[in-house]
């Protein structure tokens, strides 16, 4: 739609311009700065072209770590959504007191900083003190997230499970009270069954929230840092060594400044890329609804 | 003020919205789009008060170029369809709203406020929030802040479309007065012929983005240029019949026929489109003139005085609206009579070529 | 298909209702004929949606009882009702083609695909769509989806009753000529039991074999087009109905005359005596315009196209008049009323007239 232009918008949006490039294009352009030279801190630079990234793409630490980032990413994925929709159906519908206390419930979990919630797992997932890890081991489960890859990666899991489920359930619980009474009033009438209701009615309403949902949490899980580094430290070994914890690694454990500026432009460009993707889609289904309803 | 369309058309993604347009508003008229849904009133409307840009032509207010001005500096006004109003605000305080954005002085508020409230019959809820009053009361107030800042240019988008038939009636017949008082120049979009009618003053009527004849609405509703203006400004729709002129007949089908007297006289030879709208067909020989049709009853409906007649006669439909009660039977064969005198002939093109005969006796006026 | 009994039914929003004022809808009882056509008319908030949400199993009434045919369905769900139901604005399923729409209530119910396939065909003829039946309904304009709608209502052919929410509401003043005619001629084919919700005087008397006309939580008269128009019961059917509605003016009725405001009027009936608020309605219809007659002031005539109307004072009450096509306004207008056309009331509601 094309309106008159106001020129005067512009002087509004000029703080947040100024506060952008502060913070994110020229931290960004020293990033870069690092990724096409080589350095020993003291700010001698020589130039190294296209090594690093060279050096990145076939280094077998970072195909390891990104293996495992996405492996991460599409199993929360594949629990969080279908759970967040399943607890968002179920959750009570009128308004009144049940349901403002399953929204408070519910929002909890997200207000409680990332490194809280990291050490509240790592707590509650010891052996010896931890609530969960001393009963599970007093059920005879042999159960020990620091030694066991396997019982580590199932602890970060259930522990994002526990931290961002809600946010899906929340979303998708917005969609659903968009949809007006008589859709559930036509489809009683049409007998329709729990399952066509949910696949004709609920989910058509839902997907443009959900297709937020979905883009956020796989942003976010991608690039997950401090819960695990706090509950397992990447380990054991490099089990639960995710992207960002292999470039924290690699950055300020190593001081390889070159290769992780390299590492983590790749890293910012494959974010971008995955969610340009997403949003190209989001945009065309929106586009596909209202065509032809344009008034 | 006077508002100028010169050649204004809009389109979207290559389609034409709004083909280019001439229209010209005076001062102080009620002017009404009447159209079928879809045919461009709204963005019409959009065009007369800079919402949106137009793709071609410029807009002229008072001879001055306005095309690109921004609507806060336009001086216009607009009601919706929906009842929009401020709902935390009283309406006094809804009412006032567009002035203190003009920052007037407390006193000129109050009694603009006021006069505006009275004139809408709102004074006894001025204290009241809008969600609080009635769909009539609650799109009075929002009619209320249109005209209280004096602009002179308001839009009405369908405004009584959301409202129960009754509330509608009565508003319909307070917005004349309304406008009279206001001296501004009113545009009324809405899909009902009748409410052109009684809104009166002059009429365009659209269909699909083109305004097919703007003019005087008791002359664009008898003297249609064209059978899309005929057909868009008439409720129930209008009836159509294939004729042709042979001789000193007029052919109607191929069954009746009557001498071309009257208007028909000028007639060439050829073959035509009648049209001719509800009220016009009886069930009696009504004149002398009346042709006689053999039609079939397909439904009736009973107004409680009057009754819609749907007949079909060969391959067409027609609507017949009769005084008193017939309950026929459907599928029963029926006469019906048309006089000629309330035939409009169009061409194959759809252009008018001889209007109806009863139509252009001159109908006295009351003051 | 079934008759439908409303006993001593009433309804209140309010947990503990007190007063007549509590309640939404007053206690009635009426019995619907089985394949009847009817209109619930009156203005918002006169009780008729929460009538239709009690007969659709929406709502359950605070007392009474609603009985299809002879079964008890009071308390009984939606859908266990076996009706169907078309709303306001259209209800689709988006991610269905339209013949997946009108195929859906029979699919459900576990029908032959012939069967289903004939009957769709027969539906999407009605409202127009044969041409469009494999197209998804999403992207369709609001007139069409709410054809789809219509058409899903209809497909059933075993219900107890089709219930209409005032369901021409988006549609376009030709589309709905086209629409209402489909639908009677579906009532005349299957005889279905119909109910239809509207404030729209038009669609209701059009529609409906019997008009129930509501207000302020009442049925106040239930009747055919004919009666609503001629006899009134209550002077809100004589305002509502007919357009511009009856003129109602206070007068003092004795035996065959009423005496307005000096002027005396031919009642053609003779009328008992009535103590309190009386007043005479006459349709601006029957109100005649001549050079003979009592005096008017007139302050306005519209042309309404088909005929003009014409309103003025009468001994200082408004009035109005009809003046058909063709018919010319006298240069000093009169007034007269044809006799046998007035109705009397006494505390809004109507007399018949008769000696007592």
């Amino acid at each position: 739609m094309d309106r008159p232009w106001n020129n005067k918008a512009w002087f509004l949006v000029l703080p947040v311009l100024a506060l952008v490039a502060i913070s994110a294009v020229i931290p960004l352009m020293t990033v870069v700065n690092y990724a096409f030279n080589d350095t020993f801190g003291n700010n001698q630079f020589f130039w190294a072209g296209l090594e690093w990234f060279d050096e990145m793409i076939h280094s077998s630490r970072l195909h390891g770590a990104l293996g495992r980032q996405i492996l991460f990413s599409a199993i929360i994925l594949a629990i969080e959504v279908p759970l967040g929709i399943f607890i968002a159906l179920n959750m009570p519908k009128n308004k009144g007191f049940w349901s403002s206390l399953c929204l408070v419930l519910m929002a909890l979990p997200l207000l409680i900083p990332f490194n809280v919630v990291g050490t509240i797992w790592q707590i509650f997932g010891r052996v010896d003190i931890g609530l969960l890890g001393r009963t599970l081991s007093a059920l005879g489960v042999d159960y020990n997230y620091v030694s066991d890859p396997i019982d580590a990666w199932i602890t970060v899991i259930v522990m994002d499970v526990w931290h961002w489920t809600s946010l899906v359930a929340l979303l998708c619980f917005a969609g659903l009270q968009s949809i007006p009474q008589a859709y559930y009033q036509a489809a009683k009438i049409d007998q329709a069954s729990r399952w066509a209701v949910f696949r004709h009615i609920e989910l058509p309403k839902m997907k443009g929230v959900l297709l937020i949902a979905v883009l956020l949490r796989f942003m976010d899980s991608f690039m997950i840092y401090t819960e695990p580094f706090v509950v397992t430290g990447g380990g054991p070994g490099n089990a639960t060594t995710f992207l960002s914890i292999d470039l924290a690694k690699m950055a300020t454990g190593q001081f390889d400044l070159g290769p992780a500026a390299a590492f983590s432009l790749m890293y910012f460009l494959v974010i971008l890329l995955i969610s340009w993707v997403f949003y190209t889609v989001m945009t065309n289904l929106d586009r596909d609804e209202t065509s032809g309803e344009a008034k | 003020m006077v508002l100028e369309l010169k050649g204004v058309g809009k389109s979207v993604a290559g389609r034409p919205h709004i083909h280019p347009t001439d229209l010209r508003l005076d001062g102080g008229t009620m002017n009404v789009l009447l159209g079928p849904t879809l045919s461009g009133k709204t963005t019409l409307m959009r065009l007369m008060a800079g919402l949106d840009q137009p793709t071609t032509g410029r807009v002229f207010q008072n001879g001055e170029d306005v095309t690109g001005r921004r609507v806060q500096d336009r001086g216009v006004a607009m009601v919706y369809q929906q009842f929009i109003n401020y709902p935390g605000m009283t309406v006094y305080e809804n009412i006032a709203s567009p002035l203190r954005i003009l920052r007037r002085p407390r006193e000129e508020i109050d009694r603009r406020v006021r006069e505006t409230a009275e004139m809408l019959r709102l004074t006894p809820m001025l204290e009241r929030k809008p969600l609080e009053l009635s769909g009539g009361q609650q799109q009075r107030c929002a009619l209320a802040r249109a005209l209280v800042k004096g602009a002179g240019l308001v839009l009405l988008d369908e405004p009584l479309a959301n409202l129960d038939y009754k509330l509608r009636e009565e508003l319909r017949m307070e917005i004349p007065k309304i406008f009279e008082a206001s001296g501004a120049i009113f545009v009324y979009a809405t899909t009902e012929p009748e409410e052109a009618l009684l809104l009166g003053g002059n009429t365009a009527t659209l269909w699909q983005g083109r305004v097919t004849q703007f003019g005087p609405t008791a002359q664009v509703y008898r003297q249609p240029k064209d059978a899309t203006t005929a057909r868009v400004f008439s409720d129930p729709p209008m009836n159509f019949v294939p004729i042709f002129r042979e001789g000193n007949r007029i052919c109607f089908g191929a069954t009746a026929n009557a001498p071309a007297e009257g208007a028909l006289a000028a007639l060439p030879e050829g073959r035509y489109i009648a049209g001719f709208r509800a009220n016009h067909l009886r069930i009696n020989r009504h004149s002398g003139a009346a042709v006689e049709f053999d039609a079939k009853v397909l439904v009736t409906e009973i107004t409680g005085s009057e009754t819609f007649i749907h007949v079909g006669h060969g391959e067409d439909r027609w609507i017949g609206l009769v005084g008193g009660i017939h309950n026929l039977e459907a599928g029963a064969p029926l006469s019906v009579w048309l006089d000629p005198a309330h035939v409009y002939v169009f061409g194959p093109d759809g252009e008018l070529v001889v209007p109806a005969g009863y139509a252009l006796a001159p109908q006295e006026k009351v003051a | 298909m079934a008759r439908i009994t409303l006993e001593n039914l009433a309804h209140s929003y309010l947990p503990k209702p007190v007063s007549d004022a509590d309640f939404a809808l007053k206690q009635m009882t009426h019995i619907w004929d089985d394949g009847g056509a009817y209109a619930l008319l009156g203005a918002s908030g006169c009780g008729k949606t929460t009538l239709l949400n009690i007969i659709s199993g929406l709502l359950t009434p605070s007392q009474g009882r609603v009985l299809f045919g002879d079964r008890d369905v009071t308390h009984a769900p939606t859908a266990e009702r076996n009706i169907a139901q078309v709303f306001q604005f259209p209800v689709v399923y988006d991610t269905m083609t339209v013949r997946e729409n009108l195929a859906f209530p029979l699919r459900n119910r576990g029908k032959d695909a012939g069967y289903i396939a004939a009957r769709v065909g027969r539906i999407a003829q009605m409202i127009g769509m044969e041409h469009g039946l494999d197209r998804k309904a999403r992207g369709l304009t609001a007139d069409a989806k709410q054809k789809i709608s219509l058409g899903r209502g209809m497909v059933r052919e075993d219900v107890n009753a089709i219930l209409f929410d005032e369901p021409l509401t988006v549609i376009d003043p030709h589309m709905k000529w086209e629409l209402r005619t489909q639908l009677k001629q579906l009532h005349r084919q299957f005889g279905h039991t119909m109910i239809y919700v509207t404030h729209d005087q038009t669609e209701a008397l059009t529609f409906a074999d019997k008009v129930v006309v509501m207000h302020d939580g009442r049925v106040v008269q239930m009747g055919t087009p004919e009666e609503l128009f001629e006899t009134p019961a209550h002077t809100f059917v004589g305002y509502f109905i007919g357009s511009p509605g009856m003129n109602l003016f206070p007068a003092k009725v004795q035996g065959r005359e009423a005496d307005l405001g000096g002027l005396r009027i031919d009642l053609g009936a003779d009328y008992a005596p009535l103590a309190g608020e009386t007043k005479i309605g006459i349709r601006p219809e029957y109100v005649q315009i001549s050079d003979q007659g009592h005096p008017v002031s007139i302050s306005s005539v519209e042309d309404v196209g088909r005929h003009r109307i014409l309103r003025g004072r009468l001994a200082g009450h408004p009035v109005n008049a009809i003046l058909h096509e063709g018919e010319s306004l006298p240069a000093e207008p009169r007034l007269g009323f044809v006799p046998g056309r007035i109705n009397v009331y006494h505390d809004d509601w109507r007399v018949a007239p008769g000696k007592v």
